[in-house]
């Protein structure tokens, strides 16, 4: 099954093209400019490579992009774009998004763009459910200004303007927007073109804010951030992958599963020394978002275990735009306006 | 209303303010009062001055609240200097506007506030009613919450509802005072009460409790009338700055074509243009109240973006923080208008109150060269034209556009004729629709006449393009570090704006005596008063010409020209002189610069002494 045989409630006003398109279609004469290796090369692919199967006019595709390396996006993508200011590229998307109900509208972002400098605008986009895909390369680094620590650097990061060591708390990007109200968060891989590709199509699909943080490795300045996710020695043993109506397990063979603690709370325990009853059977649709917020917990932001991946929230909300719309037009139902009535007012005199 | 028996004196024009507690109603009284006297065909001008603070301690002087009102059977220029009338609601009231009035002039004081903890809230050792303050003025002291307690004691409401329509006895007494018409009034508080009917009889019975009062007591030996002012023939209505602002830019909406989109964060003293456009929903405007004002200058351009006309509304705090995305919309080229409200700064300054010392942080308050246009209203109607004119220049020449308004723009107003909607201009977004370059589309060729460059919006096929705040490539559009093309683009951004001096009309001059040698030079708000002020001169057979700037940048391109031509300019400012450095920077001209910066609008008296000075000093 391909995405475009899926409902698509996020795209249900973007018209559709019925040219056959290919990845190529989606490239721009424009020279790419990342350092070689860098993360944002296979990303940049990924969705090249997945837009076509949604088969929308080329045309009605945005990408809006703040500042840093991943902002950089729009340039090498053929549709309409914008490189705007840090931090900015939420808002700056709402008011595409709000008038603009026929595009279809992306953001590319990274940690510092998203999370510190664009705090405020990420948080606020999330809580209104635009219809925006928001997508936040996230390499816990600073690569643009040359490697100053991160809003998810780990704490205690060693780099240059931290010599001693960072002494800041760390974001998990995926707790922050479900505390946010988002009705849709993911977190994946840069470097696994399957299960990112998998993310898009879902998260394209959604109608409303879409976050997909993409672990993203900076190979200059935080090479191997995300190593021990990746690397097929330990990443099973680490990496948690979500999957609706499964048990929660993982590791090899399965051998870890996740189950409720004593206290409430969810803890990892052996497989075989827990009943398969307790197993935690996960599901993306929940109402309420305390499992998937539980789940986004588990991560050990310094040895990366107990990672989850895959889409954690994926609810039914009203958009922000379509109810804009939509209380817009029912007034406009009841009578348009009429400028020189408007002007006129109600308490007027004449002169003659 | 009966028809009284006491003699009615013709005035030429009277300044009333009336003043009171926060919680007083001071400002519905002072528009019941505004409407009635608009209607009676009046030229007016009105001045409302409120504390930020919503409800400041009962009685204290950081508590007054009060609005004036200058009415004349002519056309008057400011809402007066100093009132003719004052009316204190309380001891504070009177303590925070007694240092205006002349000697001579009327008080109407309400006594029954006149206690002794009242009193002491404002350091008033002793009653100014009995121990000689007032003297030197026509006192009437007048009981006006006993009164109004008494009129209603039939009425089957509370005794503080009761006290609460003391406003209105003192509304009916200056209704019957200057014979004002009260049907306004009471066809007014017919709506507001419609579902309270104990509260509407009651307030219409001590609004009619206070025209008896004035028609029978003793206190009042005549009442006055003032003429209606020769107007020019046409329909008029009262109108305040922030509505009429609201209104140009749905104007603008409807001449272009384009939906209106309004990206705002809630200040003072902007934020009734958000809630005026608000109600604007069946014109299709969107309003959108952003997390923050950089949230919302980020929505209107993103919504300009996609072609929508995207203005931002704020006061001079939020002009800092927007200053970013104004420079992106500089180096975007894109249509955007913004609008500063300006109040006392620096920082949050006077929230409430009027200033115009945001000029220089328009003109240059970003990083880099990024020239943006101004534009500046005169009077509170001269919102609507100056807003229609701001969507003008930035729709035509793809420009974010500072649009500088002012507290006393914003609250203050006049008879305003209304515009026939039939005859505003149309406004062309001449969308690109066609590649325009060998069968590519080049997103900054410009336009040779105007130098501004294609508008093509998103969902246009074959136009798809990229823009960015990085440096682009004159024509292509693509990002460029190349020393040549920076220093090129930087000038064209540049020769853009200085563009639009070609579409605008030369600076007029007023100098009815035609031997003017001395010239006084204004923006903004300060209209009004320099009028005011040239007029006083000439009246004392001075000679005097006066020329106001509505384009702060560019100028008119006559504007060397006008300023040569006078021995001396006196540039007044309600800020240290920052129209006047660019004058003396761009021309030359050794302007003198005269400044007050009171958060109050400009008076004339003191400019018409200065302005004889220098007369006579030539």
């Amino acid at each position: 099954m391909t995405a475009t045989d899926l409902p698509m409630p996020g795209l249900a006003l973007v018209p559709r093209t019925d040219e056959k398109q290919s990845a190529k279609d989606f490239k721009t004469d424009q020279e790419v400019r990342w350092c070689p290796g860098c993360g944002d090369y296979a990303i940049l692919a990924a969705v090249q490579g997945f837009l076509p199967e949604l088969g929308l006019r080329k045309e009605n595709i945005v990408f809006v992009s703040g500042i840093g390396c991943s902002s950089r996006f729009p340039y090498y993508m053929n549709t309409y774009g914008m490189h705007s200011i840090h931090g900015r590229a939420p808002a700056i998307a709402t008011g595409l998004a709000l008038t603009r109900p026929d595009l279809s509208v992306w953001v590319v972002t990274g940690d510092g763009d998203a999370l510190s400098i664009g705090g405020n605008h990420l948080i606020h986009a999330l809580r209104r459910n635009v219809n925006l895909k928001i997508l936040l390369f996230n390499n816990r680094i600073y690569g643009l200004t040359k490697g100053q620590y991160s809003p998810t650097s780990e704490t205690g990061k060693i780099t240059k303007s931290t010599p001693l060591g960072s002494l800041d708390h760390s974001f998990n990007p995926v707790s922050l927007a479900l505390g946010a109200e988002a009705s849709f968060v993911a977190r994946t891989m840069d470097s696994d073109r399957k299960h990112l590709t998998e993310v898009l199509r879902r998260a394209a699909a959604h109608e409303g804010t879409a976050l997909v943080e993409i672990m993203q490795n900076c190979n200059i300045f935080n090479d191997g951030a995300w190593e021990p996710l990746k690397d097929s020695e330990t990443s099973d043993d680490r990496m948690i992958r979500l999957a609706d109506g499964q048990p929660v397990v993982f590791g090899k063979d399965g051998s870890k599963a996740v189950v409720r603690g004593e206290a409430g709370h969810i803890v990892v325990a052996d497989t075989s020394e827990v009943d398969p009853a307790e197993i935690i059977v996960f599901d993306s649709h929940a109402d309420d978002p305390g499992l998937a917020f539980a789940l986004s917990r588990l991560a050990d932001i310094h040895s990366l275990e107990n990672t989850a991946v895959g889409v954690f929230r994926d609810v039914q909300r009203p958009a922000y735009d379509r109810l804009v719309r939509e209380q817009v037009a029912s007034v406009q139902a009841q009578g348009e306006g009429d400028l020189q009535s408007l002007l006129r007012g109600k308490d007027t005199w004449t002169v003659s | 209303m009966s028809t009284d028996a006491k003699a009615v004196v013709p005035l030429g024009h009277v300044v009333i303010r009336f003043a009171g507690d926060s919680g007083d109603g001071m400002q519905l009284t002072g528009d019941r009062f505004t409407s009635e006297t608009a209607g009676l065909g009046n030229d007016l001008s009105t001045l409302p001055d409120f504390p930020a603070e919503i409800r400041a301690p009962a009685g204290t002087l950081p508590g007054v609240s009060a609005f004036q009102l200058h009415f004349a059977d002519h056309d008057i220029m400011t809402p007066g200097d100093r009132p003719d009338v004052l009316v204190a609601m309380n001891p504070a009231a009177l303590k925070a506007n007694l240092k205006d009035l002349r000697a001579g002039c009327t008080l109407i004081v309400n006594t029954d506030e006149f206690t002794k903890r009242n009193l002491e809230k404002v350091d008033y050792a002793s009653n100014p009613l009995e121990d000689g303050t007032l003297d030197s003025y026509d006192v009437q002291a007048i009981g006006l919450t006993s009164m109004t307690v008494e009129a209603l004691s039939g009425f089957d409401i509370t005794k503080k509802d009761a006290e609460r329509a003391k406003n209105m006895f003192a509304l009916g007494l200056l209704c019957w005072l200057y014979s004002r018409p009260t049907q306004g009034t009471i066809d007014f508080l017919k709506a507001k009460f419609a579902k309270k009917p104990e509260i509407l009889a009651a307030n219409i019975a001590a609004f009619e409790a206070g025209w008896s009062f004035g028609e029978t007591t003793e206190s009042f030996a005549v009442r006055y009338e003032v003429k209606p002012a020769p107007m020019r023939a046409g329909l008029y209505r009262n109108i305040t700055g922030n509505p009429a602002l609201a209104y140009g830019l749905i104007a603008a909406s409807q001449q272009s074509g384009l939906p209106l989109f309004l990206g705002s964060y809630p200040i003072t003293p902007a934020s009734d243009i958000l809630h005026e456009l608000s109600k604007h929903k069946n014109f299709g405007v969107v309003t959108f109240q952003a997390e923050d004002e950089i949230a919302g200058i980020g929505a209107a351009l993103g919504a300009a973006y996609g072609g929508a006309l995207g203005v931002t509304t704020t006061s001079g705090p939020g002009i800092a923080l927007k200053s970013e995305t104004i420079g992106l919309a500089v180096s975007l080229e894109l249509p955007l208008i913004v609008v500063d409200v300006q109040r006392g700064g620096p920082s949050t300054g006077l929230p409430t109150k009027t200033e115009q010392a945001d000029l220089l942080q328009a003109m240059f308050g970003r990083n880099g060269e990024a020239p943006v246009p101004i534009v500046a209203p005169r009077s509170p109607g001269d919102c609507f034209d100056a807003a229609f004119e701001a969507a003008r220049i930035a729709i035509t020449y793809r420009t974010p556009v500072l649009l500088l308004s002012d507290g006393y723009l914003a609250n203050g107003s006049e008879p305003w004729a209304v515009p026939d909607a039939a005859s505003l201009p149309a406004i062309d977004p001449g969308f690109a629709t066609e590649p325009n370059h060998d069968g590519e589309f080049w997103p900054y060729l410009r336009d040779s006449e105007t130098l501004a460059r294609p508008w093509a919006v998103p969902g246009t096929p074959g136009l798809e393009h990229r823009i960015g705040g990085l440096e682009k490539a004159d024509g292509s559009g693509n990002i460029s570090y190349d020393p040549d093309n920076h220093d090129h683009m930087v000038r064209l951004r540049q020769a853009k704006v200085e563009a639009i001096a070609r579409s605008i009309g030369p600076l007029e001059v007023d100098d009815p005596s035609g031997e003017a040698r001395v010239l006084v030079l204004g923006w903004g708000s300060t209209y009004g008063p320099i009028g005011a002020a040239c007029r006083a001169v000439r009246a004392e057979g001075g000679n005097v010409a006066q020329a106001h700037l509505r384009h702060l940048n560019p100028f008119p391109a006559n504007t060397a020209e006008v300023l040569r031509a006078y021995d001396r300019v006196i540039i007044p400012e309600m800020n240290l002189g920052q129209l006047a450095l660019l004058i003396r920077g761009r021309f030359l001209v050794d302007a003198i610069s005269y400044n007050q910066v009171r958060g109050m609008p400009f008076t004339s008296e003191e400019l018409a002494s200065t302005i004889t000075d220098v007369i006579e000093s030539l």
